[in-house]
């Protein structure tokens, strides 16, 4: 395997508005040291993906943004959003989930139906008025482009539709809480390509309106849907900068490598 | 490549250790089954002859409140009605499930979902425990802490289905208890993600989610537990005051099926009338115990689907 060194980093600074960074993260599985002083700043309303290798870190530090490494790992370092440091021990934890919105790698809508899976998280809130509810119901399942495929089938098992239905089923579910950020981690790398360009599609659309944050494992994905790419490499990260750029001229070598597929 | 061919078309070595290995299971099965059929036929058959051979009613056994198997009324019909002990068993069951149930999955909650590492590891072998401990313990525990505890705050004798809820409380407990950890533990992890990503509480998680997604298995868990309880013989027989009267109240002294058949089959004599009205309360009791089983299959079996669709 080739051994690269990690102090050649390069991290490109953001002159747009910034919706949430990290500052100094590190990331700690019992003793073994997952992150190293991840700080990246991720720009509003954009497409940032996090590539890498299994095992870079890119999912630990993902998950860090919304607390939900919270009692499986021991993350240190500051986490920036609306100027406020959302890692301190003394943040409501809830409060920050529903602000950053996590949609996973396996499709994992309740055994309920379509309707309860989308207003679970709002009804949770105390949200019970019945217009709010439907409105809330038909505007994130159009946002996810899912409305004219379940319209007719609402009290439906979630369970009864397909993976990629299932999928943009639970990012309707995240954006029915109308959060600020959109985590996701790997979304498509369980689903056939037409549920994948379907998911592309949708995020596209949604970053008019959402700071996207997502990890895949797949290049063509990030460099077709997002507007900046950080790559991560055992722990570190290597490069973070425009997409374009780091897809036509990377300036780290791992990176080079990396994307070229001539790596490890 | 004859050779071959031959080989192809002959016996080994290892397909003859499958037809064994398919013969012992089959015996050993075979011999599980002859066992249960034989069991159920000689209940029956026993349970029965009350009805066929002594002429007693099986409405009147089932409704009616006298039981003295060796007299007779003035119309000259035994006193076969086991009213009094259905009802007891029932009672007592129910009142230890409702009891127990809230409490069983509070502390598996607890030991699934709240407690560390720590605490997870410390209450297993203490629920385990209390499984292992023989029902004469219990009992005897019964009797000489619960029943002198009634009898100071409620007064008459202590004996009664009160006691015996509250013995057979502490014998389901941890029945019910490990049966719903277990129940607990199955829910997919990424459900209780799910709800935590979606800003959820804790509580809201387990409430919402991990309960709902359990629930089949909690229902099961809670039935294991009646049956349990149903078919408990000697710890309630030391407690319920074993007289076959209808119950009035929560204290006044009461018998089972169970505890009637244990304190009665040694004072009959096989073949009369007594003895058999005896075997007929086997034959409810394994009716029930069937009916339990029943009912555990189908919920199993609609949760199964649920999970599918």
């Amino acid at each position: 395997m080739k051994t690269y060194d990690f102090n050649q980093q390069y991290i490109s600074k953001i002159d747009k508005e910034i919706a949430i960074s990290t500052d100094n993260v590190q990331v700690h599985y019992g003793k073994s040291h997952a992150i190293f002083d991840a700080s990246l700043d991720f720009p509003r309303f954009q497409i940032t993906s996090l590539i890498g290798a299994s095992g870079s870190g890119k999912s630990t530090y993902l998950r860090c943004l919304n607390r939900m490494n919270d009692k499986i790992a021991q993350v240190d370092g500051k986490i920036l959003y609306r100027n406020t440091d959302i890692n301190s021990k003394k943040i409501n934890v809830y409060e920050v989930r529903r602000h950053i919105g996590m949609v996973f790698q396996r499709p994992n809508p309740f055994a309920k139906s379509i309707k309860d899976n989308i207003l679970f998280a709002l009804r949770n809130n105390g949200i019970n008025d019945k217009n709010e509810l439907q409105k809330r119901l038909e505007t994130s399942l159009k946002d996810a482009a899912l409305w004219d495929e379940v319209k007719d089938d609402l009290d439906k098992s979630a369970l009864a539709l397909s993976g990629g239905q299932q999928q943009r089923l639970c990012i309707a579910r995240s954006i029915a809480m109308h959060p600020d950020i959109l985590l996701l981690d790997e979304p498509a790398s369980a689903l056939d390509p037409i549920s994948t360009s379907k998911i592309e599609e949708t995020l596209e659309l949604l970053s008019k309106s959402y700071t996207i944050i997502i990890v895949t494992h797949n290049m063509q994905q990030a460099s077709r849907i997002s507007d900046y790419t950080a790559f991560f490499h055992m722990g570190h990260i290597i490069e973070y900068n425009e997409t374009k750029n780091i897809f036509t001229a990377p300036e780290i070598k791992a990176t080079e490598d990396y994307i070229s597929g001539d790596f490890g | 490549m004859d050779d071959i061919q031959t080989r192809l078309q002959k016996s080994s070595r290892a397909t003859r250790q499958d037809y064994f290995g398919k013969a012992i299971c089959y015996s050993c099965i075979g011999l599980i089954i002859l066992l249960v059929a034989c069991i159920l036929y000689f209940i029956a058959s026993k349970g029965l002859a009350t009805f066929t051979q002594n002429g007693v009613k099986f409405w009147n056994f089932l409704t009616q409140s006298d039981w003295k198997p060796g007299d007779v009324d003035k119309y000259g019909n035994p006193q076969v009605g086991a009213l009094p002990m259905i009802v007891t068993s029932f009672s007592v069951t129910i009142l230890a499930a409702l009891l127990a149930t809230p409490f069983a999955i509070g502390a598996a909650v607890f030991m699934t979902e709240i407690a560390n590492k720590k605490g997870a590891k410390f209450l297993q072998p203490v629920i385990e425990l209390l499984v292992g401990i023989p029902s004469v313990v219990y009992g005897f525990i019964g009797l000489s802490l619960i029943v002198p505890f009634i009898r100071g705050i409620f007064g008459g004798t202590g004996f009664g289905i009160l006691s015996g809820t509250l013995v057979l409380f502490v014998m389901v407990l941890p029945t019910i208890t490990s049966l719903s950890v277990d129940s607990l533990k199955s829910v997919p992890m990424h459900y209780c993600q799910a709800s935590l990503a979606l800003g959820a509480t804790r509580w809201q998680t387990i409430y919402k989610v991990i309960l709902k997604a359990a629930a089949p298995g909690l229902l099961t868990a809670v039935i294991f537990g009646m049956a349990r309880a149903f078919g408990e013989a000697l710890a309630v027989q030391m407690v319920i005051g074993n007289a076959v009267l209808m119950p009035k109240n929560l204290i006044s002294p009461a018998s089972t099926l169970t505890s009637k058949l244990t304190t009665e089959i040694g004072n009959t004599v096989m073949g009369t009338l007594p003895n058999n009205a005896l075997w007929s309360l086997a034959l409810v009791l394994l009716f029930m115990s069937l009916l339990f089983n029943l009912v555990v299959r189908f919920i199993g079996r609609r949760g199964n689907i649920k999970n599918e669709r």
